[in-house]
């Protein structure tokens, strides 16, 4: 047995050592938000936060995160009230929507390190998330617009 | 679903009622409808609108969900003739059925040709119409006024001189009873409430919460996981294989042969996955062992020294050539692309004795329920199809050999099985945009005029490969963007010359415009600097019978400011083409760094698509398109080797990134035109726009894709 916290909650799961972080957060824990897409840390579909830094969990042997604290997009808000959430619904981002818990997670990782970003550090820290749709442009003014809700308390 | 109160066969339009509400679906006439569960179809309803009592507005959406916001889409055409308040409205998809059926293909219920508003706009539009007079009309009942005295606005009928009011959901079941008006009066364009607005997707709340189900997150009760080792080279075969290592592996409960090749069946993907690199497989290669990318360029080449069958022909393009004052000729080549859509493969079956479900994210409704029922060998009523969301699409979701993964291995363990594939068997067994090899040549007369213009294109058949009959030697959609060039050339020729090189093919995003217009486009620059001139104004002086290429092009360029001085450095090239009955135009602006590497700055694009539903979701199609399309003149190769596809995952396939997303700016041309596509029209004109940048930047002619930053290294 490993245990995990995940979004706040002490998680035992009963798998082999290596099996990915990510085959644990979607099989055993039912926690679909969070998507494979390569599986070699390529595209960022998977991407939740360990301790509040972005990570991959496609690659992430979930022994090695044993104890720790993971957030994935679940763990953001329930409803889709978290401003960067609100921001990517203002700017209707999404298209066909897969890679967006990914994005979601990378962009609020970096609203956490660096609340007012400029566009070279939401290309630093974005260019690990693929999209095939190319929501790129709108992924971009909805990170500048959730700096700005966030710089003004959220919008709760 | 208790009675059915009438149909109106005229309108194709049905009603009736449930759970105390309306329902209202289309009827398709026999002729239209797939036999075998067709026999009870008159007189039952799938519903298409519901209305319940409560006064909540739901409306099945048939076209699968697949970025292009048709789950917005529908929704918003059906509640504005209803008349609906848009609060109350919501989406679900539908399953395989009939009534979903396309009238206009032949009841075919799929996704793609950007052809769902085209085709189904004006049913639509009478099923929200005569939604709307059965309400208004239950109401003028209910107070024993005449209809004419009533209208219904935001989910309430009025009466206007009383000003009594009764929403829909008191009024749905009484509605329920009346007779489906044959013709229901159509708003006028100037009484849209939705139609033409900027409205929010439905879909986005759940997509951005990690709630929105695709195929790959189906769970069902006792459901197995397992994935497939199919054999590297295309057309090979299982010779033999030993599973001793596999199903010693944790987890793993099966492994049995399918048709594709040997799927390990597990208690989770990882212990699949461990158990399919435990396997050993001996392969019978079969006919493309030796197949490369470099033979197929070789047979395409050599073919191209002769003539084919003809695709179109304007007078005489020979003698022109012969007496032109000046010849232009070209070799261009596009090579295998993938679509590498974000979510892979997958597909969840489960086959009972009598019955079989299936939960997938597919373009192609009607054809899985069929791979369903020719596996099972089960009825196509027992086949049951849930459409879940798709995790991207671009033609590849249609095909259907993920669904037989999923149906015969379900069949083989007896129990509920996901097929999942990894990125690498998505990139190696795909159906892949057509690798191409073209001969174009050109006279100019002393002005600079073109006379004439011979394209021979050299290539796969998509069509002929799906089982289809080429007539006349022909394969529509291999020709399509090249056959019909909107430029006036007095004398022209366009041949196609089929050869199957082994290699699966199929639609990608704009599908034969997507290289047909780098290479119509391209070539058409190339006259322009043949001639002297203005690339832009050598097009609008061609396209004098082409009013609506001439449109967007020049709503484009006037944009752009084509002409105008760029910074140092920058440069701008520019396309226009015709695709899915919309015209698009785009113009790029590049630099090209010390090491060769292109970087696109800016892309204008101007759509003319007709009338459109959802002018921010044209938008998003054309950014979507122009992405789609830089990521495949950037990047895209699939090559082959020994049979084999070389690339394996998005390392060696790359597409386009945040960092290198250009500022894309869309510009609609208002219209009262027929609808026309917008899934698809973004991606033709950006790769020549792109390539013809390249040209006026270093005076060299992109004739290859992808554009290789080692030939423009210090230019």
């Amino acid at each position: 047995m490993i245990a995990i916290i995940v979004n706040g909650k002490r998680q035992q799961v009963d798998v082999s050592s290596d099996t990915p972080l990510l085959w644990v957060l979607r099989e055993n824990l039912g926690m679909t938000g969070t998507k494979f897409g390569c599986g070699i840390a390529q595209c960022g579909a998977c991407t939740v936060h360990l301790d509040g830094n972005p990570i991959r969990s496609c690659i992430t042997p979930v022994a090695s995160v044993s104890g720790k604290k993971i957030t994935t997009i679940e763990g953001l808000s329930a409803d889709a009230s978290h401003p960067i959430q609100k921001a990517w619904i203002a700017e209707d981002v999404p298209q066909c929507g897969y890679c967006q818990s990914g994005q979601i997670m990378s962009a609020s990782a970096l609203l956490g390190a660096k609340p007012k970003p400029s566009d070279v550090d939401i290309d630093a820290a974005m260019a690990g998330n693929i999209c095939r749709c190319g929501t790129y442009q709108r992924i971009r003014r909805a990170i500048h617009r959730a700096a700005a809700m966030m710089a003004q308390g959220g919008a709760k | 679903m208790s009675q059915i109160i009438n149909l109106s066969r005229r309108g194709f339009l049905k009603a009736g009622i449930a759970g105390g509400g309306l329902v209202l679906g289309l009827y398709l006439p026999r002729r239209l409808a797939f036999a075998a569960t067709e026999s009870a179809r008159q007189f039952s309803l799938t519903p298409l609108v519901r209305i319940g009592s409560d006064g909540g507005v739901t409306i099945i959406v048939g076209q699968s969900e697949m970025g292009q916001g048709i789950a917005t889409s529908v929704p918003m055409i059906i509640a504005d003739e209803l008349e609906a308040d848009w609060s109350k409205v919501r989406f679900q998809q539908a399953p395989a059925d009939p009534a979903f059926g396309d009238p206009e293909r032949g009841g075919t219920q799929s996704t793609g040709g950007s052809r769902s508003i085209r085709s189904m706009l004006m049913y639509w539009r009478r099923l929200g119409a005569a939604g709307r007079e059965m309400l208004i009309t239950a109401a003028a009942k209910e107070w024993g006024v005449p209809t004419e005295e009533c209208r219904a606005e935001q989910s309430v009928v009025i009466h206007q001189p009383s000003g009594r009011k009764l929403t829909y959901g008191q009024l749905a079941e009484r509605a329920a009873q009346l007779p489906v008006p044959k013709e229901p009066k159509l708003k006028s364009p100037d009484q849209f409430r939705f139609i033409g607005k900027e409205v929010a997707r439905l879909d986005t709340p759940d997509k951005v919460s990690g709630r929105a189900l695709y195929g790959i997150d189906v769970k069902v009760p006792k459901m197995l996981v397992a994935t497939v080792q199919r054999c590297p080279v295309f057309g090979g075969k299982v010779a033999s294989f030993d599973a001793t290592k596999g199903k010693a592996v944790k987890g793993v409960r099966h492994v049995v042969q399918i048709s594709s090749g040997v799927a390990v069946v597990a208690d989770s993907y990882w212990a699949a996955k461990k158990g399919r690199e435990a396997l050993t497989i001996t392969w019978d290669e079969g006919a493309n062992g030796q197949q490369s990318s470099a033979a197929i360029t070789q047979l395409y080449a050599e073919t191209a020294k002769q003539p084919g069958p003809v695709a179109r022909k304007e007078a005489d393009g020979e003698s022109a050539l012969a007496a032109a004052a000046k010849k232009v000729e070209a070799v261009y080549e596009v090579p295998f692309l993938a679509h590498a859509t974000m979510e892979p493969m997958n597909c969840t079956a489960h086959v009972r004795k009598n019955d079989c479900e299936i939960w997938v994210g597919t373009q192609n409704q009607t054809a899985t329920r069929a791979t369903g029922a020719r596996i099972t060998g089960l009825p196509l009523d027992a086949v049951k199809v849930n459409t879940m969301m798709l995790g991207g699409g671009f033609g590849r979701r249609g095909h259907q050999d993920f669904v037989a993964d999923a149906v015969e291995t379900s069949k083989a363990v007896n129990a509920p099985v996901k097929v999942i594939w990894s990125r690498e068997d998505d990139m190696q067994h795909g159906f892949y945009r057509p690798a191409t090899y073209n001969v174009l040549r050109a006279a100019l007369d002393a002005d600079g005029t073109p006379t004439a213009w011979a394209h021979r294109i050299v290539g796969p058949s998509i069509s002929a490969e799906r089982g289809q009959k080429l007539e006349n030697g022909i394969d529509p959609s291999m020709v399509e963007g090249a056959a019909n060039i909107p430029y006036a050339i007095p004398n022209l020729e366009v041949q196609y010359i089929y050869k199957n090189v082994g290699i699966p093919v199929g639609v990608w995003r704009s599908v034969g415009a997507s290289q047909n217009a780098f290479i119509t486009e391209s070539f058409i620059d190339e006259l322009a600097a043949a001639a002297g001139q203005d690339p832009f104004e050598f097009r609008r002086g061609l396209l004098t019978k082409a009013l609506r290429h001439k449109g967007v092009l020049e709503l484009a360029a006037e944009k752009a400011g084509w002409g105008t001085a760029l910074p140092p450095g920058r440069f701008r090239g520019i396309a226009v083409a015709f695709s899915y009955a919309s015209y698009a135009a785009e113009v790029a602006e590049i630099s090209i760094a010390k090491d060769g590497k292109v970087r696109v700055h800016r892309v204008v694009c101007a759509i003319d698509c007709g009338v459109h539903v959802n002018p921010d979701q044209v938008v998003a199609q054309m950014e979507g398109g122009i992405v789609y399309g830089l990521s495949a003149a950037l990047y895209g190769a699939i090559t082959i080797d020994k049979g084999r596809v070389q690339q394996s995952n998005f390392h060696d396939y790359p597409v386009l990134r945040i960092n290198e997303m250009p500022v894309v700016e869309v510009h609609i041309v208002p219209s009262k035109a027929a609808a026309g596509g917008i899934g698809e029209p973004g991606v033709p004109p950006l790769a020549p726009a792109v390539a013809n940048a390249v040209f006026a930047a270093t005076g060299k002619r992109i004739r290859k894709l992808p554009i290789r930053p080692e030939e423009l290294q210090g230019s």
